[in-house]
């Protein structure tokens, strides 16, 4: 612990994390309408076509620039997105080749390049491999300057264009009735797609890319269903995951960036996923139980209230075997949960040992609700 | 002779390439004609978690234990992302995107955890180092074979043996599903038997060509053949040859350059791709300015 507290005073593990906190949050952003639009394996591809400009910028660089390796890794990334588009007019191939296509053999170029600038030698080439997974201490203040860049136009996108943006995501016919620019949009939103992965690569390497695009949205998703609250909550998730794996990276020896900023994320889906409210897979499971219960439940004060009538005895005690034999065995811990509720009363019916109930006057209230309506009152 | 051969490094590489290519265009086909090619891209990136795993249990980096590890890896692939895609809370692209993220992240740092014993690195288990394959060799009828071109000669005759076997039922379940279900062919099973052979072979070319670069070659040959015929049973044998082809003229351009070799193959496997598809445009314009007699004129 005092560990850490050393690393937050330093002045490198600041800027480092608001620069993962900065990457995190426009890939957030962004990222929850590359989900929507069901582009999480175009920005796959997108990611791993960076390579090749990575290692473009690279050479004309001839050092480890941030800006010429993010505007000629952004070319290569749109020309990938281009292709992906071209090879699905010019053939007949399904959308998935034409993603596998494009993205192996940009990859595949990425490599021969990567291996040309680590023949050639010098200093500079150990800065080259950090952009395959990631190397968050690899970032300098200057750095932080281009990434901030980068959120405020993506910011700045989503502000001004929102509501045309929300219409063309969810329904692009009726927004060009309506004479909005979809294509432009679009293009738009790709652009600003590639643009938020070159961003990334340097934090969390070509590989990874996708995930920390698509977690913070996946994650968000479950939690609230309104757009912008959406966004925002996924901006902090990526935020916060972003600056925590650049933390652990930073006490950790040698321990990539990306993978570590992943698996937090897949963390975070992972409590979503079960945990969130209503849609979650816990609360989905228990709602279901409670609703089975509370439908045998009603079933039996039906029953109950049945043989009671034809017995014209309002305290006829009803026997175990024979609620059984009328429903069918009911859930376990139904009757107990009746008994609570207050609805039903176990009563001893001499000289049979059997379990008997009778109905609470609050119990035959329900029947008679249920009776009348086909639902309880509630 | 067979000796020298296997003497010959040169030789050693571009037949590693040559049988990566031909194990990888088998599964190939099928995934590209059934539209589950990025599949390919989640497996083989989760098949780095497998080896790690099946290194940390027994201590082997190749031999059988790995292709069940690799087998096994694959479907627990499969099965995740489908699990996650079931709960409805998640569409199939962003779990693919999050399930092999995940094991491939898992794997990357378990790496890096053990890296001082495992002799692996990180950047070659991504890249491939198909320049080294001959440094480790078993022998096979008294001759020092490549420990890479045995496995992957023997996933090549797994592969070639289930795709021979099943011809007829992977055509229909490719087809026409619906038909091959009700059939009874048990198209599911099928799905799941190529998805396993796809991580066998992949884990089989994994010190050759990595995870990445094994799936231009699962893809782009298969793809590259489908734009030549239209004959299934061509498609096999043509894959092969374009993956040859470009293993061959990838390894000299290669040498020539002096860059790495498994990323010069598969960029030429794309080149060969490019190659095609622009003969096929050209073919295309032609035909629409020489329009057949009696067929009508195409629509302006």
């Amino acid at each position: 612990m005092p560990m850490l507290v050393d690393l937050l005073g330093s002045q490198i593990v600041r800027t480092v994390m608001l620069g993962a906190a900065l990457v995190g949050a426009v890939s957030g952003m962004v990222g929850v309408f590359a989900v929507l639009r069901r582009q999480s394996l175009l920005s796959d591809t997108i990611s791993h076509a960076a390579l090749p400009g990575v290692c473009l910028g690279f050479l004309l660089a001839g050092e480890r620039d941030l800006t010429t390796i993010m505007l000629v890794a952004l070319l290569t990334a749109m020309a990938a997105a281009l292709s992906v588009l071209a090879i699905g007019r010019l053939t007949p191939l399904k959308t998935d080749a034409q993603l596998g296509i494009v993205l192996s053999v940009y990859f595949a170029v990425g490599v021969v390049l990567l291996s040309h600038i680590q023949a050639q030698g010098g200093g500079a080439r150990a800065g080259i491999t950090t952009f395959l997974f990631g190397q968050a201490a690899a970032l300098s203040a200057q750095d932080l300057w281009v990434l901030g860049g980068v959120f405020a136009v993506a910011t700045l996108f989503f502000v001004v264009l929102w509501k045309e943006i929300k219409l063309a995501t969810f329904d692009p016919i009726a927004a060009a009735a309506l004479g909005l620019p979809v294509r432009a949009l679009e293009l738009g939103l790709t652009v600003l797609l590639a643009l938020t992965i070159v961003a990334g690569i340097q934090l969390v390497g070509v590989v990874l890319m996708v995930a920390v695009l698509i977690a913070p949205a996946v994650a968000a998703r479950q939690w609230i269903g309104n757009l912008g609250a959406m966004t925002i909550l996924a901006m902090g998730i990526g935020g916060l995951v972003g600056a925590g794996g650049a933390l652990l990276s930073a006490t950790g020896r040698g321990l990539a960036t990306g993978p570590i900023v992943v698996l937090l994320a897949s963390a975070v889906v992972l409590v979503s996923i079960l945990a969130a409210p209503r849609r979650g897979v816990v609360w989905q499971a228990l709602s279901a139980q409670l609703q089975r219960w509370r439908i045998s439940g009603d079933r039996v004060l039906l029953a109950m209230d049945r043989l009671a009538a034809a017995h014209h005895d309002p305290d006829y005690p009803s026997e175990k075997g024979m609620l059984d034999t009328m429903l069918g065995r009911p859930l376990p811990g139904v009757m107990r949960r009746l008994e609570g509720q207050g609805l039903v009363r176990p009563v001893v019916h001499d000289p049979e040992s059997s379990p008997h109930w009778v109905l609470t006057p609050a119990g035959r209230r329900r029947a008679e609700a249920l009776r009348r309506t086909g639902h309880g009152p509630d | 002779m067979l000796a020298a051969l296997f003497d010959s490094i040169p030789a050693m590489i571009v037949l590693t390439g040559v049988l990566v290519g031909a194990a990888a265009a088998l599964p190939g086909v099928f995934l590209v004609l059934r539209g589950n090619a990025m599949l390919t891209d989640a497996i083989s990136h989760s098949i780095v978690f497998g080896v790690i795993m099946v290194w940390l249990l027994t201590r082997e980096l190749s031999g059988p234990v790995q292709l069940i590890g690799a087998g096994l890896t694959g479907v627990l692939t499969v099965a995740l992302t489908e699990a996650l895609t079931r709960t409805g809370l998640v569409k199939t692209d962003a779990a693919i995107g999050l399930v092999f993220s995940m094991l491939f992240a898992t794997g990357i740092l378990l790496i890096g955890i053990f890296a001082r014993q495992v002799h692996l690195h990180a950047d070659t288990i991504l890249l491939g180092e198909i320049g080294f394959v001959w440094m480790r060799t078993t022998p096979v009828l008294g001759v020092a074979v490549p420990v890479s071109m045995v496995m992957l000669g023997v996933v090549l005759v797994l592969n070639l043996v289930f795709v021979v076997l099943f011809w007829k039922e992977l055509k229909l379940a490719t087809f026409d599903p619906a038909l091959a279900a009700a059939l009874g062919l048990a198209p599911a099973a099928l799905h799941y038997t190529l998805l396993t052979l796809t991580s066998v072979t992949a884990v089989a070319a994994f010190d050759a060509v990595g995870p990445v670069l094994f799936i231009a070659f699962v893809i782009v040959p298969p793809a590259t053949a489908l734009l030549m015929t239209r004959r299934l049973a061509l498609i096999v044998p043509l894959a092969a040859a374009l993956s040859t082809i470009a293993c061959v003229s990838g390894y000299f351009l290669a040498v020539h350059w002096n860059v790495a070799i498994g990323g010069m193959m598969a960029t030429m496997t794309g080149v060969l791709f490019v190659m095609v598809l622009s003969m096929r445009a050209l073919k295309r314009q032609l035909q629409h300015r020489r329009p057949v007699p009696g067929n009508p004129a195409p629509w302006p």
